[in-house]
């Protein structure tokens, strides 16, 4: 799960982090009193959407004045911003963050990730502040310092040390790199986050530490014993057929082909995706119905499908280890009825009770292609929607 | 021979009084494995279908000599279930359960170092040797006893392989879910080094997926040390990036491990590539000669 700026630098603040004073608004109103409220000075106006690359694309605005902050508040509510990361359709700026001004020296990048080779939280720190870290890796990979954090322990000081004069920060400000660092750590360990990016962190005129941006994204199976951040989820942000999917436990990920897809487990919905591609079609969807396909959920799981507008065609891949066919074909057939299925429809079943399986769907009167295995299933379908 | 678990193997269930638990506890009883004892905290002192239920694992050790250990107790308390099984001391802790969080996981990893324990998983079927032993979910009849060992990151898929291989009257020796998880016990590398050791295994069928290094990891090691013939898939070549895949560690993050990456890590190390998961049996086959 991903979150706002100002709703990370909110948890950064709590967790003794450096950051800006700044106000969240929705309507220029709001942002002018925001503005007035941090001392009527130099501010600046921020899109908030869930999507990187928001300067570039004119989504920050300085203002000198409240009126000023206004005015940009005016022009970015409401419009649509394309970054590199938005895809060309973009996203819509529905609020915006005000935040103080501050006199920049120098900027830096920080960033916490969890590390699979390790197994542990590494911390990445580089001196190519505002530039995306992806982008230094591939450039110049010895301009990022890196430590690992060890689980029992947590942060070390000496390790703040290491990573500041690394950086090479004057000295009067190693100390307080270091504190930010544990800070930023503290946020990341009690919040279960999966990332954490400071970019750029900012060493002011007057030698302190600031979080100029802040990002942060959370372990989605950890949100059980997070409600705070829970609440901060802005669904408006997310793919509305993946939410949909979400609230009945279906894994959904929208693609851009015609053949919709519905799976067992999330490999072999991988493979099936992989499989259409192969028979030269391209899969609408990923979409892992779990270990329990019962009717209920193949009838959403059909609906999301369908709601899909590019979508000519659906392939179920069902391999029932201990599932049995037989309820799974019942399930396909009650499913097909209520959505009133009107593109070919072709199933692959395999595994306990298969026989039975095939003669329900067979028996059933619906016109559904049945499928002896996987390359079977794929060829089929992409004959039917006459790719 | 196979490798992790065989005929003596004794097995107890942590969280044997849960659905999923007795589910998969009868199962395995049925397919022949000996499931010796249970876990269940409040439970101890009563018995499910005769197999007897401790509070701790450490009594359920001690009284029965279980040396393996099979986990469905749910995500927020798995964690502490793994660490009690290695506190115990069982060589072979086999986490099934979905959903861990990884900071979990994290720690889990710490407290294994300098362990007598190994972990499989989580997020995973589980391990089968066909004939002998199933530890796990996966459906025990698409098996059968041979000589291909298969280790995958996935579960379903893996039974596709399973069933592609019988199918073609190709038999495994052992099979291993090493699960879907960023972070987890055994890698691909270990098994591989098991199967490379086992004189029964001939060949192994690798089944790797987008996300992380694990598979451009297992191409190295199989291009410096395995003599026997390797086929892997890797699922997602069609998978966009950014997006989590169902599994947690299916991500392409970064842009970093792609799917096309990683089959050209296998191509570098010799390994023969299937290019349809639905040709995962008939290539190992034809690199078996």
């Amino acid at each position: 799960m991903n979150i706002h700026e100002y709703q990370a630098k909110e948890i950064l603040r709590k967790n003794g982090v450096a950051v800006l004073d700044g106000r969240v608004a929705t309507t220029p109103d709001e942002a002018e009193v925001a503005a007035k409220e941090l001392g009527g000075g130099l501010c600046v106006v921020k899109a908030q959407i869930h999507a990187g690359g928001r300067g570039k694309a004119g989504g920050v605005k300085l203002a000198k004045t409240p009126q000023e902050a206004r005015v940009h508040a005016t022009a970015l509510l409401g419009s649509t911003l394309v970054t590199h990361q938005t895809g060309p359709e973009g996203k819509e700026v529905q609020k915006i963050f005000v935040e103080q001004g501050c006199d920049i020296n120098q900027e830096f990048y920080l960033g916490m990730v969890i590390d699979r080779v390790t197994a542990r939280v590494t911390v990445m720190a580089s001196s190519e502040g505002g530039v995306e870290i992806e982008e230094v890796a591939e450039r110049s990979p010895e301009k990022i310092l890196r430590a690992t954090i060890d689980p029992a322990v947590g942060f070390g000081d000496f390790q703040g040390r290491q990573l500041a004069y690394g950086l090479g920060l004057p000295k009067e400000s190693v100390n307080k790199a270091v504190a930010f660092m544990r800070g930023l750590y503290k946020a990341f360990s009690e919040s279960d986050a999966s990332m954490a990016e400071i970019n750029p962190l900012v060493l002011t005129k007057s030698g302190d530490l600031v979080a100029l941006d802040a990002k942060m994204g959370f372990d989605d199976n950890a949100l059980f014993r997070h409600a705070d951040i829970r609440e901060m989820r802005d669904v408006t942000e997310e793919n509305e057929k993946e939410v949909a999917a979400s609230k009945f436990d279906l894994n959904y990920i929208a693609l851009d082909g015609n053949i919709g897809c519905m799976v067992n487990g999330a490999g072999l919905a991988m493979a099936t995706m992989d499989i259409i591609k192969h028979y030269g079609a391209e899969p609408a969807n990923f979409l892992d119905v779990g270990g329990g396909a019962t009717t209920e959920k193949v009838t959403e799981a059909f609906k999301i499908i369908l709601s899909d507008e590019n979508v000519r065609g659906v392939l179920v891949n069902i391999f029932g280890g201990i599932m049995r066919c037989d309820v799974v074909a019942n399930g396909v057939v009650e499913a097909a009825k209520q959505v009133n299925l009107s593109v070919p429809l072709v199933v692959r079943l395999e595994g306990t009770n298969v026989e039975l399986g095939k003669t329900i769907l067979a028996e059933s009167g619906l016109d559904i292609i049945p499928a002896d295995d996987l390359a079977d299933g794929a060829k089929k379908i992409v004959e039917a929607i006459g790719a | 021979m196979s490798i992790l678990v065989d005929k003596n193997t004794k097995v107890l269930t942590q969280g044997i009084t849960g659905s999923t638990g007795q589910l998969h506890t009868r199962g395995c009883r049925d397919y022949g494995t000996q499931m010796v004892a249970g876990v269940t905290p409040g439970r101890g002192g009563t018995d499910f279908e005769g197999i007897p239920i401790f509070n701790t694992v450490v009594e359920a050790v001690a009284e029965t000599g279980a040396n393996a250990s099979v986990i469905y107790v749910p995500p927020p308390f798995a964690a502490d279930a793994i660490m009690e099984a290695v506190d115990a001391e069982v060589a072979l802790v086999i986490c099934i359960t979905e959903g861990i969080p990884v900071l979990d996981m994290v720690r889990v990893k710490r407290y294994l170092a300098g362990k007598k324990s190994r972990l499989i998983g989580p997020n995973c079927p589980g391990v089968i040797t066909p004939g002998e032993c199933k530890i796990g979910i996966m459906p025990g009849y698409i098996h059968t006893p041979g000589s291909i060992g298969v280790v995958s990151r996935s579960g379903t898929l893996t039974y596709e392989a399973v069933h592609q291989l019988t199918q073609l009257g190709i038999g495994q020796s052992s099979c291993v879910g090493i699960g879907g998880d960023p972070v987890n016990g055994t890698g691909f590398i270990d098994v591989l080094q098991l199967f490379q050791d086992d004189p029964q295994t001939e060949g192994v069928v690798l089944i790797g997926e987008i996300g992380g290094s694990a598979e451009e990891e297992a191409a190295a090691f199989i291009k410096e040390h395995m003599t026997k013939p390797v086929a892997a898939f890797i699922a997602g070549q069609t998978a966009p990036k950014g997006k989590r895949m169902g599994h947690a560690g299916a991500i392409i993050a970064g842009g970093k491990g792609t799917a096309a990456e990683k089959v050209q890590a296998f191509r570098d190390a010799g390994v023969a590539i299937i290019s349809s998961p639905a040709e995962m049996g008939k290539t190992m086959a034809a690199a078996m000669g």
